[in-house]
């Protein structure tokens, strides 16, 4: 295997491991290419912690030679003096849970860091555990994902009206970050759209992403326009919006960064629809935090709950810096915006911010949740999830490559995703009968997105994942959770579907921290899930009954 | 009455707290004890009840072109911002509320003049329904080592504490009242909590008065006597809670704390809880933060940090748990001082209760707990509340501290208490309302003056026939969490800002579905399920479920909709200061100001289907089981007239299990 050559100590005796919410527990440690197992050594209730290599964030260690000095004897010898010595790996995951190995031997503790270190962050994608990951309950399927956007489309018969599924991007070219498969308005043609596709950036032209069955209106995803200093137009990218907003008065463009951010982005070739080419689309500017400031906000909000002084004033302030509760009241409430615009306004509406990767889906994600009772059940959140994130592309492998503890030097990485589930899980604080899942999904999803066993948040894009035969390779994430028992688990026993829209609230006061994810590992959240299971056996008792 | 200068004005406006452009117009009418706000828009009944002992400060702000603007600011912190046209008739509305909010003596209270359709009989048994000599002899009391102490029979040693004290068997009345003659206020070391398990007790005292020097012989035998009702310990706590500073500064004066070389065997220790003027000070500026119309979330975490808020919430909290431990843990006595020992003190005892004995966290243990920390050990609730007009530096929310600890503590451990924070929330209304005897006064002595006990009504037997309403559907008296010691958390992050309490009347910002009122239903039904099996079940199904939802109703629509005048209340228990978070639901589930007002074309939403409305034989059941509640009928009142407003696609809690009942 080609892993062997980083593990230079494969088993280690007498390791002492110590994780939240246990006592420290004695055992062997083993290291394979995928994985850090620790079995403990009583037999009796064999506890053992399977890890994910690719979960470890950031490790820390210390060795400690007991005898006072090391080094410079003869290798006989030197193993001898070396037997007295200790070591200390502390490993920080990318579910935020902190676990320390102590080590006898500071060869092998040293050993053990080098492959932890190495085996953590391998870029290799066709390396990773997904492609060798083989439950036996689970074969690959025929169909990976839950669905494509083709079915999607012959399911929406509402759609068959004005709008048509668009196979130009089959091969990838005209948008290498869109699935082959769009849908446009009927009226535009395949030249039209590969035109608009270049004055789009990165070829993200607008398609449709949501039919609101209510009033016929649609949210409609793009990249920024391809302006630049000199204004340029494109007639056939003024068509294609033109068609969108066909039979309705004006149509609404959601700019997800400020207006100054989008007048400068024309310096670098980008910018945004102008009024005197776009008359009938008023355009609404919301600055969102993106890219690295976003990584930031929750490198500090993650150091915050790690703070041990105990001091309030310190801890608030920290909470404020960090900036992280900011974002997820500017993501609801530019949701909401754009709920408003389709739900309480009736017209169509484009979001679009710079690369229309990030931003751009989580309003839209977000307003599909707060609009239709269809995407709140379980498989219509999972469904949206693939066709907003996987489908229409958002890059996984770059935006959580590491979390929130990494030393390394950030490069693309930015929590997105996160901020999406800490929004859907303010939705559900909010509207605890509306949401068909449970907080348990959203933290399954949050530790999935950065450390999987499957293939689902793997690659960058659909062109990746075809690439690399991932759907052929690798077992689906949501499928998997859609199984009887894995669905139980995470459905939310008080649902109770409604129809109408559920807007937020989006005052600081009805905004709080997500403990369940940023306090797992503590015993006050331990106290909180046990309170779900009370729920969920009180309505489970009741079920029976009532059924009786 | 002589201080209405004009009851009734037409044609005011009512604005919405969060967002001015929501405003309703209507009515405005003075009564003897309410102001009333009566909605009148046609086919919307709807009416705002405040009572005068609930506001707290009348202000009438510059006159605008729309109007004269009236701001009231309540002590439940409703806030009401009307607008009166005529500046005129403000006027005389402001300088009436102004007298009518501020009584001048007791008799004006409104507990004196509430008399809801109670005959003579049942109302004394009101004040028979708690008994603290009951609660010592739960704990074991009196014992071989801990008596009760005729001393305070006519409040000769202290005016301020109670009559029946329980004190160490070895301290003599001599020993008590030297005790008590080298403390403030006479406010010698008496038991408040006795642990029979470990012997350990928590006893408290007002702070001595030793100044630089002075030492009492009585007082060294008084705390020698506690140590020695400790058979198990060798050593004692002594806890001031005061910030030591504030404790240093007192011997200038001649009080002070207790020279650890004096006493034999005592550890003493500062636990720094702010004085009543900084609680003051900092909860006006979380109220501030509160009130902010559209804060950013930086606006909000500041605010609430620099309010410090959060900061005394935790001191106290772990100046709680120091005690609770101590006890449970170390089986060591603790006496607890501030200084005069009815503020800090109530508070650390009640709390380090609740954390010790799993029978404060009941629905009647923490009504005990009330009356025993607070009402019987003279927590000056007529000062601290503003109950009459008088010194405004009296006045402090230390008993609201007291709630929101344990509030705090519910949220850590939501199977561990028996009641919910509905019941927090109402005993709150009532400490300022003076609708209920209970807290009128400022001691056990005034109370007995005032005959309390033979004018007015009791809250707690009020509570305890509405208890369904307050128990918590999750409660657990088995559950591993709520066995022994609560150990509860005081990290920083563990502290969340109880809006609940504090934007108690901004629909908005709450939850829109309740998991508990959801679960209370599944509650219920399940028991009833269990007796009934078999015939008839579906009937009782669908009788369950339909008064369910009215019960729901009821509390979010629980204003009165009596007709005016009013001022008569027949019925005794959904009175207009009952518990009512949503009296404008129908505005609660619909967007918030997320546009920055872009978009102000009218709403043009196809109409959804109208799951509001309940069938008719549904209504018509319903009335037929309850024909005698007033508040019933509304409940289904409002659930019709509601139908105009679902153009906005208004939804709240209610009407979701509307669908819910009908499936």
């Amino acid at each position: 295997m080609e892993f062997a050559e980083h593990i230079k100590t494969a088993n280690v005796e007498d390791v002492v491991l110590r994780q939240p919410l246990q006592p420290p527990s004695r055992g062997t440690l083993c290291i394979t290419g995928h994985h850090l197992l620790f079995s403990d050594r009583e037999e009796s209730d064999s506890r053992q912690v399977l890890l994910l290599l690719r979960n470890i964030d950031a490790i820390e260690k210390s060795v400690e030679n007991l005898t006072g000095y090391s080094g410079f004897f003869s290798n006989a010898s030197h193993s001898e003096r070396m037997s007295g010595s200790s070591g200390t790996i502390t490993m920080k995951c990318k579910d935020l849970r902190v676990l320390q190995l102590d080590i006898p031997g500071m060869e092998q503790c040293l050993n053990i860091a080098h492959s932890i270190e190495t085996l953590s962050c391998l870029d290799c994608v066709s390396a990773m555990y997904p492609f060798f990951y083989r439950p036996v309950d689970l074969s690959l399927p025929e169909q990976w994902g839950l669905s494509s956007p083709e079915m999607h489309y012959s399911q929406m018969k509402e759609l068959y009206e004005k709008w048509r599924l668009s196979t130009v991007n089959r091969d990838y070219s005209v948008c290498p970050s869109y699935p082959p498969a769009v849908i446009v308005p009927k009226s535009i043609d395949d030249d039209t759209l590969k035109k608009a596709a270049k004055f789009r950036q990165g070829g993200r032209f607008p398609v449709l992403c949501y039919y609101h069955k209510k009033n016929g209106m649609v949210i409609m995803r793009s990249s920024q326009p391809l302006l630049g200093a000199n204004r340029k137009r494109c007639k056939e990218d003024e068509l294609l919006l033109q068609a969108v907003i066909e039979g309705s008065d004006k149509g609404y463009i959601i700019d997800t960064r400020s207006m100054q951010q989008a007048q400068q982005a024309r310096m670098t070739g980008g910018g945004f629809e102008s009024k005197s080419f776009y008359d009938r689309w008023k355009r609404f500017h919301r600055q969102m935090e993106r890219g690295k400031a976003l990584q930031e906000s929750l490198i500090k909000l993650v150091e915050a709950c790690g703070d041990e002084s105990n001091n309030m004033d310190r801890w608030l302030s920290k909470l404020e810096n960090s900036k992280w509760l900011s974002h997820v009241q500017n993501a609801l409430s530019t949701a909401g915006l754009l709920v408003e615009c389709v739900e309480r306004d009736g017209h169509s509406v484009l979001v679009h911010g710079s690369e229309g990767t990030d931003c751009s889906l989580l309003i839209s994600t977000l307003a599909q949740l707060i609009m239709d009772p269809c995407c709140r059940t379980m498989e219509g959140f999972l469904g949206l999830l693939e066709r907003e994130w996987i489908q229409a592309r958002h890059p996984f492998q770059q935006r959580c490559a590491h979390s929130a503890y990494s030393h390394a030097r950030l490069q693309q990485e930015s929590p997105v995703f996160l901020l999406l589930l800490d929004c859907v899980w303010q939705l559900w604080r909010q509207f605890p009968l509306a949401l068909g899942f449970s907080e348990a999904l959203l933290l399954r999803l949050a530790t999935e997105v950065y450390a999987s066993d499957y293939g689902t948040f793997l690659c960058n894009s659909d062109q990746e994942r075809c690439a690399l035969e991932v759907k052929e390779r690798t077992h689906c994430l949501f499928r998997a959770l859609l199984r009887p028992t894995e669905r139980d688990y995470y459905s939310n026993p008080l649902y109770e579907r409604t129809e109408l829209a559920i807007w937020p609230s989006v005052h600081p006061q009805s905004l709080q921290l997500w403990k369940g994810y940023f306090l797992r590992w503590t015993q006050q959240v331990r106290h909180l899930e046990e309170a779900q299971e009370e729920i969920r056996n009180m309505v489970i008792e009741w079920g029976k009954l009532a059924r009786s | 009455m002589e201080h209405i200068r004009l009851p009734k004005v037409e044609n005011v406006k009512l604005l919405d707290r969060i967002s001015h452009r929501r405003r309703r117009v209507g009515t405005l009418y003075l009564t003897a004890t309410h102001t009333i706000f009566v909605e009148s828009e046609a086919g919307v009944r709807n009416e705002t009840w405040v009572l005068h002992s609930l506001v707290c400060s009348v202000d009438k702000l510059a006159a605008t072109p729309s109007g004269c603007p009236l701001l009231i600011h309540c002590k439940n912190f409703q806030v009401l911002h009307f607008i009166i046209s005529k500046e005129q008739e403000c006027h005389d509305i402001h300088l009436s509320l102004q007298r009518l909010s501020q009584p001048e003596s007791y008799d004006e209270l409104y507990c004196f003049s509430y008399k809801p359709n109670v005959d003579e009989k049942e109302r004394r048994q009101e004040w028979d329904f708690l008994d603290l000599k009951a609660d010592y002899s739960r704990m074991g009391l009196p014992s071989s080592l801990w008596k009760l102490s005729p001393v305070n029979q006519h409040y000769k040693v202290s005016d301020t504490y109670p009559a029946d004290l329980f004190v160490p068997e070895s301290a003599t009345p001599p020993v008590i009242v030297g005790s008590s003659k080298f403390r403030s206020r006479g406010r010698f070391p008496a038991l408040s909590y006795y642990c029979k398990d470990n012997h350990a007790a928590i006893c408290r005292s007002s702070q001595p008065l030793s100044g630089f020097s002075a030492r009492c012989l009585e007082d060294e035998q008084m705390l020698e006597a506690i140590l020695r009702s400790n058979p198990c310990s060798d050593f004692m706590y002594v806890v001031d809670t005061r910030p030591k500073l504030n404790a240093i500064a007192n011997r200038a004066a001649g009080k002070g704390y207790e020279n650890e070389d004096n006493y034999s065997n005592i550890k003493f220790q500062f636990v720094g809880i702010e004085n009543i003027h900084v609680m003051r000070n900092s909860q006006q500026k979380m109220l501030e933060v509160c009130e902010l119309r559209s804060p950013s979330m930086s606006d909000f975490l500041e605010g609430l940090e620099s309010s410090g808020w959060l900061k005394h919430i935790k001191a106290v909290l772990d100046a709680g748990i120091f005690i609770a431990k101590a006890v449970a843990e170390e089986g060591v006595s603790v006496l607890i001082h501030c200084s005069d020992g009815w503020d800090r003190t109530s508070q650390v005892c009640s709390v380090a209760c609740v954390l010790l004995d799993p029978y404060y966290r009941t629905l009647r243990g923490f009504m005990v707990l009330i009356e025993k920390d607070w009402v019987s050990f003279g927590h000056k609730f007529s000062h601290r509340c503003k109950h009459v007009v008088g010194d405004p530096k009296e006045v402090s929310p230390i008993i609201d501290q007291l709630l929101e600890c344990v509030w705090q503590l519910m949220e850590q451990f939501p199977c561990a208490f028996e009641f919910n924070e509905r019941f927090l929330i109402t005993i709150h209304n009532h400490f300022y309302s003076c609708q209920f005897g209970n807290f009128i006064g400022n001691n056990q002595r005034e109370r007995i003056e005032l005959r309390v006990h033979e004018r007015t009504h009791s809250l707690w037997s009020y509570l305890w026939a509405n208890r369904t309403d307050y128990t918590n559907p999750l409660y657990r008296p088995n559950h591993s969490q709520t066995q022994g010691l609560l150990r509860a958390s005081t990290s920083p992050y563990s502290f969340k800002f109880w809006k609940g309490l504090y934007n108690r009347f901004d629909h908005g910002m709450h939850p829109r579905q309740s998991v508990e009122d959801y679960l209370r239903a599944i509650q219920e039904e399940t028991q009833q399920l269990e007796e009934h099996t078999g015939e008839g079940l579906h009937y009782i199904r669908e009788v369950i479920l339909i008064l369910w939802l009215i019960t729901v109703h009821s509390y979010y629509k629980s204003k009165e909709k009596k007709k005016i005048p009013p001022g008569c209340f027949s019925a005794f228990d959904k009175s207009p200061t009952v518990w009512a978070p949503g009296n404008n639901l129908g505005l609660a589930n619909t967007p918030q100001d997320y546009t920055g007002g872009f978009i102000t074309g009218s709403p043009c939403q196809p109409k959804g289907p109208d799951s509001i409305l309940l069938p008719k034989s549904t209504n018509q059941i319903s009335d037929a089981s309850f024909s005698n509640g007033s508040d019933q009928e509304s409940g289904i009142a409002d659930l019709s007239c509601r139908s105009p407003l679902s153009e906005d696609s208004t939804r709240d809690p209610d009407s979701d299990e509307a669908a819910y009942s009908a499936a």
